[in-house]
């Protein structure tokens, strides 16, 4: 059973879709019990990072989320909730990825949020296995996890070279979007699908 | 790098594609559902759905129309027409719409855009302005409501720079001169708007040919540009376009 976590606001349903374009159906749920059974889980992020929390906390999820052994994968705000800290809110994180999550600085000339299609680079990971160097995928985010040890594919805005995706054991993040990524998202999920 | 995107726009009522459309290959050329499914199969980069009629006996048959092409589609896609309460928005976000736009509501009544941002987020809150050339407005340009109907006396640029500090996450921006003509993109109205503000803008209206989106994506300065009529008529297809495009030094997803 692959789970996916719904604790607020936010379009969950299209990453069942693309689950099921994939040949599985995900389950919706915020009940830890299902969470901590699931094989998979995927935890979708839209929204804003404190209040996003809060609805992780208050729900008990910040501590089962943790505790996780089998593949986890955090898409956009859920990888930045992955980290200890972010500047979105001044808010603490899960700490899974030792990272403090930054905004991109305004007012150089680049628009914000970053919105669109970039090329992905430095692929590493089991997410990327199938997947081309400089391949595009869909972001939309304000806020960046910078490079780190833990970083599994990068890309590069505003003259930063930030983080595209996280992986550190069974944890796995993607700052773009994969359900909404096309052909290169469909891969990265089917390898997370894939992944032991 | 971060790439310019090409984005289709389907009216739509009644599930249906009501400009018209000259698809050879498609099962149901006036399907709305069969077009953004052909579309996002061939280099477009985002959707943007209209709903024309937008009255409330259609606001079911929209949602049934997000929630299939949510299904069926793995690129974002926008929905925009008659949107005006925060239920209004939570049903297209939840149906499977990436992102919502809003127009001649959000004049009347600007809470609306920082309303909708804190609860949804910026990143969904899309910001319609149809503009218009008027001398006597600071930037030249005026925005225009209703459809085209009615002016409003506001300076376009004004507007755009107030949504963005109510937390609109982007612009569409129309030019009323433009639109239809297909004598090119107004760039004199996006260079002014998309240059003066922080947030991404999507030019639209104009569209005739290839050269038009490079010059709208280039001296325009515009993140994206949107066009209808020139690809549901097939004059001008995507990856063509889009090789082209690139042959141009502008950087596309292909």
């Amino acid at each position: 059973m692959i789970a996916v976590i719904q604790y607020g606001a936010g379009n969950v349903r299209s990453v069942l879709s693309a689950l099921r374009r994939l040949g599985h159906e995900g389950v919706l749920t915020d009940a830890p019990d299902t969470i901590r059974k699931a094989e998979r889980v995927i935890f979708p992020g839209v929204g804003e990072a404190s209040s996003a929390m809060a609805a992780l906390r208050e729900r008990g999820l910040d501590e089962v989320i943790s505790s996780l052994e089998r593949p986890f994968l955090g898409i956009c705000l859920g990888m930045q909730m992955m980290c200890s800290f972010s500047e979105e809110g001044d808010t603490e994180g899960l700490g899974i990825f030792p990272e403090r999550v930054m905004r991109f600085p305004s007012g150089r000339g680049c628009k914000i949020p970053h919105m669109g299609w970039n090329g992905i680079s430095a692929l590493g990971g089991r997410l990327f296995a199938d997947v081309d160097e400089e391949s595009y995928a869909y972001f939309v985010h304000s806020y960046y996890v910078p490079l780190s040890p833990f970083t599994a594919a990068r890309c590069s805005y505003d003259g930063i070279c930030f983080s595209a995706a996280l992986e550190r054991g069974n944890f796995m993040g993607t700052q773009f979007h994969p359900e909404k990524s096309g052909s290169v998202g469909e891969k990265v999920l089917a390898s997370f699908l894939e992944a032991i | 790098m971060l790439t310019r995107r090409i984005i289709p726009c389907l009216d739509v009522k009644d599930g249906r594609t009501v400009k018209g459309v000259n698809f050879v290959g498609l099962r149901d050329a006036g399907s709305a559902l069969e077009l953004a499914a052909y579309y996002s199969e061939h280099g477009a980069d985002e959707l943007v759905f209209l709903d024309i009629t937008a009255t409330v006996e259609n606001r079911g048959t929209m949602v049934r129309l997000v929630q299939d092409v949510a299904d069926r589609i793995s690129i974002p896609f926008t929905v925009g027409g008659g949107i005006r309460t925060k239920e209004d928005v939570g049903r297209l976000l939840s149906a499977g719409a990436d992102k919502i736009s809003i127009n001649s509501a959000a004049v009347r009544n600007p809470d609306m855009i920082s309303g909708f941002a804190r609860l949804f987020g910026s990143q969904c809150v899309v910001l319609a302005i149809d503009a218009r050339r008027n001398p006597g407005m600071p930037s030249g340009f005026e925005t225009i409501i209703d459809g085209g109907r009615t002016a409003t006396g506001r300076d376009a640029l004004l507007w755009a720079q107030e949504a963005e500090r109510l937390g609109a996450g982007e612009v569409l921006l129309t030019s009323m001169d433009a639109d239809g003509t297909r004598n090119g993109f107004d760039v004199d109205l996006t260079a002014v708007i998309s240059g003066n503000i922080g947030i991404p803008v999507i030019a639209s209206g104009g569209a005739g040919c290839e050269e038009h989106f490079r010059d709208i994506l280039r001296e325009g300065k515009a993140d994206a540009a949107l066009a209808a009529s020139v690809f549901h008529f097939r004059e001008i297809g995507i990856p063509e376009l889009k090789a082209y495009l690139r042959s141009e030094g502008i950087p596309v997803r292909i």
